[in-house]
């Protein structure tokens, strides 16, 4: 359960959300990308407030989740051009081939996409987030069950987004990739942001001891109160 | 940044998905098929019936036939939303969600209809009792209208369910009665060569509950398919 979140993001950032299992991280996320309510609190997004204008946010949010989003009995191509129609793209024939280019599909973009391995499916889904040039892109894990050379196409992708100056907000448990992606992290544990530090000042010994070192003063913490 | 898209425009984007994926995968309508032949199969054999008992029923095996075939068909087009997660691309497009809703139904409508164009004349064959008239049709398309209706929304509902093979039937059978008696006494008029006029109320029963019901899944699909 979040509670007490305060959390906020500038145009360009890169922020990578941290935190064990069951910290809340996928339920803060779904609340940004309007697919959940909270229960009380508010979010604005690109000057948009939720819930009134959600439809608003939506075009301007891209979200990769856990799940590919894809139909698998549809090609590459034909969910880029059906997610291009949900969001009004027009004409979408040339930036559905540059988005295949992007991401390195091109050749299979007639194949179903339910015979796509774990790593291609995971790259169109990106292509999926990215085909309507959001102005946040929201991402849950998005390395989970890639391998490493589909995990470094990902992040390839994923620097050419950071670079066209698209605030990146994505969780992750693999310290030692977005340690190289991002350019803050914010630690997420009992429902809300522990710590936060931006990468010119992470302390020398880097981040996975930072972050140790910022569960370890939450147990302490909680301990302390209990008692 | 693009508009937002229109309402006709997501529609027809959600019925050439549902269309698309079911031309490639054929489970829906074959599962339909198969289910709607083996009822009509074992009615014909477990009821021994001369032409006049026999004419009695036909209405009322073709409903029952349709009803249950349906509830397959809903249960598989919103299962196939969900398997994915494709439910929530579709939820985070930035169009009106009664367009996902009105989408989804005209195509489990269409699906619906061509079962029914099949299985009519398979009936007519089978039972040798000619079936097949404008009136009957009329009703078919008034019937199918309502049950998708109501039937897209409750399996909408159901979908978040672990069990929502089960649930599905609990739900919206209760709610179907009265347009599966209004169906099946004009669909037995006329077979049976009752004027038209006098077939009328039922007819009014079964608009009044297309529109009823079309109305409420308009209202509510929104609250419903929101966590």
């Amino acid at each position: 359960m979040l509670k007490k979140l305060d959390f906020s993001a500038n145009q360009g950032e890169f922020v990578a959300l941290l935190g064990p299992n069951g910290a809340g991280k996928t339920t803060f996320l779904r609340i940004l990308s309007t697919l959940a309510k909270p229960n009380f609190g508010s979010v604005t997004i690109s000057g948009f407030q939720l819930p009134n204008q959600s439809a608003h946010i939506r075009q301007r949010l891209g979200v990769v989740s856990h799940q590919p989003l894809l139909y698998g009995d549809l090609s590459a191509e034909e969910n880029l051009k059906f997610f291009s129609r949900l969001y009004g793209l027009h004409p979408a024939k040339d930036r559905i081939a540059e988005i295949l280019k992007l991401i390195g599909l091109e050749k299979r973009k007639f194949d179903l996409v339910r015979t796509y391995s774990r790593g291609m499916q995971q790259r169109l889904a990106i292509g999926r987030a990215i085909l309507h040039d959001p102005e946040v892109l929201l991402l849950d894990e998005p390395h989970t069950g890639l391998d490493q050379d589909a995990s470094n196409i990902l992040d390839g992708i994923l620097n050419q987004v950071a670079m066209r100056g698209r605030t990146v907000v994505m969780t992750s448990h693999d310290l030692g990739r977005v340690a190289n992606l991002a350019s803050r992290f914010d630690v997420l544990t009992r429902g809300f942001i522990q710590a936060s530090i931006n990468i010119k000042d992470l302390p020398k010994h880097g981040l996975l001891e930072y972050y140790q070192d910022v569960l370890a003063n939450s147990d302490e913490k909680v301990k302390a109160h209990a008692s | 940044m693009q508009a937002k898209t229109s309402f006709i425009k997501a529609l027809s984007a959600v019925i050439w998905k549902d269309l698309m994926t079911e031309l490639r995968s054929k489970e829906l309508i074959s599962g339909m098929l198969v289910f709607s032949l083996l009822v009509i199969f074992i009615f014909n054999f477990s009821l021994e019936m001369d032409a006049r008992t026999r004419n009695s029923v036909t209405a009322g095996v073709i409903w029952v036939t349709l009803i249950f075939a349906g509830t397959i068909g809903l249960n598989r087009s919103m299962a196939v939303e969900k398997d994915r997660g494709c439910l929530d691309g579709l939820l985070l497009a930035p169009v009106d969600r009664t367009a996902i809703y009105f989408g989804k139904s005209i195509a489990n409508l269409i699906f619906m209809l061509i079962v029914a164009a099949i299985i009519l004349p398979v009936y007519s064959l089978l039972y040798n009792n000619n079936v097949i008239s404008l009136g009957l049709i009329l009703v078919i398309l008034l019937g199918s209208e309502g049950y998708v209706a109501v039937g897209t929304l409750l399996s909408s509902m159901a979908v978040q369910a672990r069990t929502r093979d089960i649930l599905l039937p609990i739900l919206l059978f209760p709610v179907i009665i009265p347009i599966l008696i209004a169906a099946v006494k004009a669909s037995n008029g006329f077979l049976n060569g009752v004027p038209f006029n006098e077939l009328m109320t039922w007819i009014y029963l079964l608009i009044a509950y297309d529109v009823i019901f079309t109305s409420v899944a308009f209202m509510v699909f929104d609250a419903i398919v929101e966590e």
